[in-house]
């Protein structure tokens, strides 16, 4: 018979042996196990791993296309082959030409990190001896979202290796693991090859091979595709860019980032940036989505905007204050309204997709409100202070990460006095 | 009899795996992380502690007897402080670069949990020659760690051993930076230290399931 009753044979025939997780997990990610437990009480309920795992993924398909449309449209709007796009739905953005270029770009990202990430999941369980677990599924599809378009795949091979065994594997596993594996990935990435992850150069496809060429003394006319969180890093230096005419005139980089890229570019997700994490409309679609069907915690991702927005409000006050003159190289950031943070960067897409991990979150109610507050509040503190990484959320992710366990541990304590008070009170 | 008997050899031999200083008692961490980052400063923090281990160890050992025991800290303090201060001199005249490369991280051996830990442990109980194979072993013990640390932090992290390229040219793109690869920024930070002893570790342990705690 078909493919379902070969399976079936094949995980018979393994039973016992060595290669036996392998077999099973290709089995059960297909169909359903035939087994069935022979003692003790079960709950039955749709909603196992594997169905929690597939609402992510779907709610991160439409981030993936996107991305894939995206880093086409990038890489022909910096060559100047296209006009920009009028909005959501301009005619130059969903175009045949931007979808086969980012496919060709994207789609080798995300097989070089299924591929990798499954083949260490695989050898593990066959090396324990345990069944492979569905972890690396979301963690598969996060990868390739939050890395530049250009990175080399053998980079990214090496750090979802590092990120799995290190950030995974070695605490036990799926469900045992303290860090957020995609986001131990990409810290990998981020400190081990800093040149492929920040900077000027990345976020376009193609723009570090323009980039050469034109310092090779080749005449291109190619705009680098600079983050608008570089821009506002630098806000107050001079630029000199060649305008219409030809002639060159000097900005500063904050006009330079208004003028490239307008809020609503920034909602839609118009802008260079990691694949997947651009486009803030389709992430608060996710998010509605991952909320409806109970899978990610509303709490964490309201109490990181809370966070990032209490912050921003700060950084505003300050600069309203007048405590900060604008020679500060702090001062482009800091006065960006506290509102535009959430849409600058990518901490929607980490509120939304990785403080949630279930894993690595606080798990109490009150626990998770402090751990997506501090959350949110890091990420902006260091976008803004630390020049270094123009981006903080995922550190300040994977910092947390570190102290959810302990949140959840004086939260707990906290429940448990105030019970002890209330027993007291009645008994006396 | 030869020149070590067989509990002798011991002294030597155990540190330097299942009794290691490092990855078993997770000593000296401090110092394996800070200096690993070149193969060369690996080695000579190793030599540096091998004499003040050796040395020290002996003389603790021989006033082992009129040390008060109430004060005996200090005493062991001003042993291994003098004992470092010729090392840092000795450095200084005779491999300047270095001992800035080294720099606060040789007079930190004064506070090396490793030596201390064998003075205490060990030569405040123990005669003049087996103190000093004792301190030769766990010196050793330590050395293994730090040039494999470092081993691994100057290749991956700079392409290089001792200072000579031997993965090819980054800038001109010769030997493997032909193939588009790249140096790991990362293994020249501590953190990534922390993580290879903590592999190493994990290996050990894997190999001898005696190791491993509950």
């Amino acid at each position: 018979m078909g493919l379902k009753s070969n399976l079936h044979n094949l995980k018979e025939k393994y039973k016992g042996k060595k290669m036996a997780p392998a077999f099973n997990a290709l089995h059960t990610f297909l169909y359903l196990p035939n087994e069935t437990t022979h003692n003790g009480t079960h709950i039955k309920a749709a909603d196992d791993l594997k169905r929690t795992m597939n609402t992510v993924i779907m709610a991160l398909v439409p981030c993936l296309i996107f991305g894939m449309f995206n880093a086409g449209y990038q890489h022909y709007l910096a060559l100047g082959e296209i006009e920009a796009s009028s909005g959501f739905l301009g005619s130059t953005f969903w175009t045949w030409d931007n979808l086969v270029l980012g496919v060709w770009q994207v789609l080798p990202l995300v097989i070089v990190s299924y591929g990798v990430g499954l083949a260490v999941e695989f050898l593990f369980a066959v090396i324990k001896g345990h069944e492979v677990e569905e972890g690396y599924l979301v963690t598969g599809m996060l990868v390739p979202l939050i890395v530049p378009v250009d990175i080399p795949l053998w980079m990214l091979a090496v750090a979802v290796v590092f990120g799995v065994v290190i950030g995974k594997e070695v605490f036990g596993g799926t469900g045992m693991n303290i860090l957020n594996p995609a986001l131990t990935i990409r810290a990998f990435l981020f400190f081990a090859y800093p040149t492929w992850m920040s900077g000027d150069k990345v976020w376009v496809h193609g723009a570090v091979e323009r980039d050469q060429m034109i310092a090779a003394g080749e005449n291109l006319d190619a705009i680098s595709g600079e983050t608008l969180l570089g821009y506002y890093a630098k806000a107050g230096q001079e630029l000199t860019v060649t305008g219409a005419n030809g002639a060159e005139v000097v900005t500063t980089y904050a006009d330079r980032a208004a003028e490239l890229y307008s809020l609503s570019d920034m909602f839609w997700g118009l802008i260079p940036g990691s694949v997947g994490e651009t486009s803030k409309f389709l992430i608060i679609i996710g998010a509605l989505f991952l909320i409806l069907t109970k899978i990610g915690s509303w709490r964490i991702i309201v109490s990181t905007l809370i966070g990032a927005l209490t912050m921003g409000l700060i950084f505003n006050g300050v600069v309203d204050a007048g405590w900060i003159g604008e020679s500060s190289k702090f001062y482009g950031l800091m006065s960006v309204p506290f509102w535009q943070h959430l849409i600058i960067g990518s901490i929607l897409f980490g509120a939304v997709y990785m403080a949630t991990d279930p894993v690595t979150a606080s798990q109490t109610n009150k626990g998770k409100w402090i751990y997506g507050f501090l959350i949110g509040f890091i990420s902006i503190m260091i976008r803004v202070f630390n020049p270094a990484y123009p981006e903080g959320v995922f550190l300040a992710i994977l910092l947390m990460n570190v102290f959810a366990p302990t949140i959840d541990h004086y939260v707990v304590q906290g429940n448990v006095k105030r019970r002890m008070k209330r027993l007291k009170v009645k008994t006396a | 009899m030869g020149l070590l008997s067989k509990k002798d050899t011991k002294l030597i031999t155990d540190p330097l795996a299942d009794n290691n200083p490092i990855t078993i008692q997770v000593l000296g961490i401090c110092s394996a992380l800070a200096i690993t980052a070149e193969l060369e400063a690996s080695i000579v923090m190793s030599i540096s502690v091998l004499f003040v281990m050796g040395v020290g160890n002996v003389v603790i050992s021989l006033m082992r007897n009129i040390i008060p025991s109430k004060i005996r800290i200090i005493a062991q303090l001003i042993v291994v402080a003098t004992l470092v201060i010729i090392v840092d001199l000795v450095l200084k005249a005779f491999a300047y670069e270095l001992s800035k490369t080294l720099s606060v991280f040789v007079g930190l051996i004064i506070t090396n949990c490793i030596i201390m830990g064998r003075f205490e442990a060990f030569a405040l109980g123990n005669g003049p020659w087996r103190s000093f194979l004792d301190g030769i072993g766990n010196a050793l013990g330590y050395a293994v760690i730090l040039i494999i640390v470092g081993f691994f932090r100057e290749l991956l992290g700079s392409g290089t051993l001792l200072g000579i390229p031997v993965l090819g040219d980054p800038i001109e793109k010769t030997g493997l930076y032909a193939f588009g690869y790249e140096n790991n920024g990362f293994m020249l930070l501590s953190p990534m230290a922390l993580i290879v002893v903590g592999i190493i570790i994990w290996v050990q342990r894997t190999r001898n399931k005696a190791l491993v705690e509950d």
